[in-house]
């Protein structure tokens, strides 16, 4: 047997047209039909080749190739690795697995030693042959490569010993990094699909009850209650029904959905499978951006792999229930992450938002009832089912239930993805996973939730993250993005980059958001290069008012919420740059002259040669000198001097 | 002799323009159909010619206009040709706090073509997009189908070398 998708032997008659309702337990505890000793081996000696046992005495290694490792050149350590095993004669006793994402791409390329658990981290093709003869046939630890902590430089060993790792806790993330995306088998010997078999033993409102008690939230920006909106489309009336996956993902600086889409593709096909059973949908339609080519890849290998076996297609596993599921290339504009705007685009019309009521629920694509959720939002379906509602509902606080993956960027140490339980602080993902900032420098503000989101100050780092608290103080979960801000990055320019983001996405539609967008970007801007001037704050203040109350879509709704947020917690900021022309944060170029120091300059002229308008000059040996006229401030001279002589300010 | 352009022309249609017809027949009876059809169309073309445009239009029964706005709207398509390579760099907010601008301004100098630009001998063309999903690298940039990350700007010049 190599695959446990195979049949045991001819008595065993699933396919497609013909299916079993017991397929998927049968896959890893079969055969359930027979009484077979030899069939039952070779299932089990199947299983233990795809999860690999401790007491096998095999070794397997997990590379990652996630669109971030696959960058730090992964593809090659996985080429090099197969070749160098042949060649020292180990390729019968380790199991390469090229996985999705582990989320620690700040490391990457990851390579990952099981079953002991050694994490190797920046793992380059000429680094093999050593991994290899001592990680792999002598069982010896490579120290160079281990993850060495950044604050106390203590090398780790274990993979779950990793402070990144060791304070998360991975539901939808569970697979990613761990099994082969592109096979079907390593999903289901993961307890893979059984959520949805547990669904199809009860009735569809059984379903819905269950997902509304687990406490389920949407994951895609505005927690609505999942069950609840399951409910909806349920009793709206039609016999035509939709379930859709948002995976439009354009939130800058978030990428959980990529790493779920890339890294475990089933788990969201499994999730949108108990949808359109729970709400009587036979037709299922995936919306991935258009950037993210690898994640389409890997779905469409997944959806082929299910429909194949007869998890996808005309009567699912013999339950009489239907699915087909199509997959739609986004074509990279952010408003269509808005689920109206998303519709439209998916019927191949502009993707322009429309005004609710009606709701989706109500009429959807092609005006029929449609159910709309967000990747990650499918991707904790499975486990509510299989696990219980309760055990869902164990996790979080009292009104954020579950686990929420974060995608932590910035000048933090640890980049990468973090799974949490709802409610744990801001310290405790910043600084305990992230690691705390990078260089040793100050935290200053955090921003949490994208470009409807808002940026919160240090005095906030305790505040508990969750749908509700955040609300409050003006940001928001959203899809999960934080950006970690160090004291070098200017807020007022940050509100400028959000709101020149939003402008320039802006669909046009109503006019608040076009013409607000564009008014409050024009203010900022000029702030920005100096020319602010009383009253502009005043004037943000209002414009931002009426545009959250008057815009047609959450894109105009909440554009302003970076503004709002900056000005609440970093007026001063903003006062500096109007009332004094100065960037406290050194960031605003226009704001900024360079000098040298003549004290400190040793003559190198290693910046005049790295100035890319000619403007430093100088005799070697001597002190140089910046053209503050000629001088485009691009820091260059700056990044280049090894004796800290070029000074900004 | 006489010319025979004609004739070869005749007797060899235009590559692209059966796959187009490919495209077409293969779309024509399913509902929302024009974006997929756009999208593939411009994976042959490279970009989306005018003659093309009105050829969809035409076949699928949909207003030119509507087709124009369609295409005017999608960041994706473009009406123009396109650089053999496409330089995308990435600003999205985790890019931009850890010196996205700086990459750009830097690939502009180096290309000497400003963002949305094609260069003249069509070997680049610049673009600059919000957030790669690779912000765990920041600074990114996207050259065609490869990701560079974790960037300083002097480590530009090279890599652009690579793309001919
Ligand atoms: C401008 C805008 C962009 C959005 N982008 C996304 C997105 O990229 N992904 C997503 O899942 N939801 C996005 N949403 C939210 C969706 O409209 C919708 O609420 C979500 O898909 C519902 O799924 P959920 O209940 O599972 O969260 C966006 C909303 C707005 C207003
Ligand atoms: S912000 Fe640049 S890749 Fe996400």
């Amino acid at each position: 047997m190599n695959s446990l998708m195979e049949v045991c032997c001819d008595k065993c008659t699933h396919t497609p047209t013909t299916p079993c309702d017991k397929y998927i337990a049968c896959r890893t505890e079969g055969p359930l039909c027979h009484d077979d000793a030899s069939c039952k081996e070779k299932v089990q000696t199947r299983l233990k080749q795809v999860v690999i046992a401790p007491e096998s005495g095999l070794k397997q290694v997990l590379i990652c190739a996630g669109s971030g490792c696959i960058s730090s050149g992964s593809r090659k350590v996985d080429a090099a690795l197969e070749a160098e095993l042949a060649k020292q004669g180990l390729a019968d006793k380790v199991k390469i697995t090229v996985t999705g994402c582990h989320g620690f791409c700040e490391q990457g390329p990851i390579f990952i030693v099981e079953p002991e658990g050694t994490f190797y981290c920046r793992v380059q093709p000429e680094d093999v042959p050593e991994l290899v003869e001592k990680a792999l046939g002598k069982g010896e630890l490579v120290d160079r490569l281990l993850y060495k902590e950044p604050i106390t430089g203590e090398k780790v060993r274990h993979y779950q010993d990793i402070p990144f790792y060791k304070k998360q806790q991975r539901n939808v993330l569970r697979n990613c990094g761990h099994i082969d995306p592109e096979n079907m088998e390593e999903y289901i010997a993961r307890d893979g699909y059984k959520g949805f078999v547990k669904a199809l033993t009860m009735s569809p409102l059984e379903v819905i009850e269950d997902v509304k008690k687990s406490g389920l939230r949407g994951r895609g920006g505005a927690g609505f209650s999942t069950g609840q909106k399951w409910e909806f489309a349920s009793k709206s009336p039609g016999d035509e029904k939709y379930v859709v996956c948002n995976a439009d993902e354009g939130d800058p600086g978030a990428f959980m959905d990529r790493s779920v889409l890339e890294g475990d593709p089933h788990a969201v096909i499994e999730g949108m499978l108990v949808a359109g059973y729970a709400i009587g949908a036979n037709n299922g339609v995936i919306y991935v951006r258009a950037e993210y080519p690898l994640a389409i890849k890997r779905l469409k290998v997944a959806i082929d792999q299910a429909s194949a076996c007869g998890v996808l297609g005309d009567n699912v596993l013999n339950s009489g229930f239907d699915f087909h599921l199509k997959i739609k290339a986004g074509a990279g504009a952010f408003v269509c992450g808005e689920e109206t705007a998303l519709m439209a685009s998916v019927e191949g019309k502009r993707g322009m938002p429309r005004v609710r009521p009606p709701f989706p629920a109500v009429k959807g694509l092609w005006d029929k009832p449609t159910n709309i959720n967000n990747v990650e939002t499918y991707a904790n379906v499975p486990a509510i089912l299989r696990r219980g509602s309760e055990w869902y509902a164990g996790l979080g606080t009292e009104r954020s239930k579950g686990t929420k993956v974060f995608a932590l960027t910035g000048k933090v140490n640890n980049t990468g993805l973090a799974e949490v339980p709802m409610g744990v602080t801001l310290r405790e993902i910043i600084f305990d996973i992230g690691g705390g900032i990078q260089n040793g420098k100050e935290f200053k503000a955090v921003q949490i939730g994208g470009p409807s989101g808002g940026c919160l100050p240090k005095e906030m780092l305790d505040l508990p993250v969750d749908y509700d608290s955040l609300i409050k103080v003006g940001a928001m979960v959203g899809s999960g993005g934080l950006v970690t801000m160090d004291e070098t990055t200017c807020m007022v320019d940050i509100a400028r980059f959000f709101l020149n983001f939003t402008q320039k996405e802006s669909c046009g539609k109503c006019t608040p958001c076009r013409e607000g967008t564009k008014r409050m970007l024009e203010i900022l801007t000029r702030i920005t290069k100096g020319q602010g001037k009383a009253g502009d704050i005043e004037t943000l203040e209002r414009l931002a008012k009426n545009i959250q109350a008057t815009s047609l879509c959450g894109l105009g709704q909440t554009a302003p919420n970076p503004i709002l947020t900056t000005l609440k917690y970093f007026r001063h900021e903003y006062e500096a740059h109007i009332n004094e022309k100065r960037c406290p944060a050194g960031a605003c170029s226009a704001l900024l002259t360079y000098r040298i120091d003549s004290e400190k300059c040793v003559g190198c002229g290693a910046c005049a040669k790295a100035c890319p308008v000619n403007c430093i000059s100088g005799e070697l040996k001597k002190p140089y000198r910046i053209d503050a006229s000629q001088c485009i401030k691009c820091g260059t001279c700056m990044d280049k001097c090894k004796f800290g002589a070029v000074i900004k300010g | 002799m006489s010319c025979q352009c004609a004739v070869e022309d005749g007797l060899q249609p235009d590559p692209k323009e059966i796959k187009l017809g490919e495209i077409l027949a293969k779309y024509k009876q399913q509902k929302g159909a024009l974006i997929p059809v756009l999208q593939e169309t411009q994976e042959v073309y490279g970009y989306l010619p005018a003659e093309v445009l009105r050829r969809i239009s035409f076949e699928l029964k949909i207003p030119l206009s509507k087709v124009y706005g369609v295409v005017t709207f999608y960041a994706q398509f473009h009406l123009n040709p396109r650089g053999r390579n496409i330089v995308r760099v990435c600003l999205g907010t985790a890019c931009h706090v850890r010196g996205g601008a700086k990459i750009l301004e830097t690939i502009q100098k180096e290309l000497g073509i400003e963002d949305g630009q094609t260069s003249e001998d069509l070997r680049y063309t610049l673009e600059s997009i919000a957030c790669i999903g690779a912000c765990g690298l920041a600074p990114v940039i996207m050259v065609n189908e490869d990701t560079h990350g974790r960037l300083t700007p002097d480590k530009l010049g090279k890599i652009l070398a690579q793309y001919e």
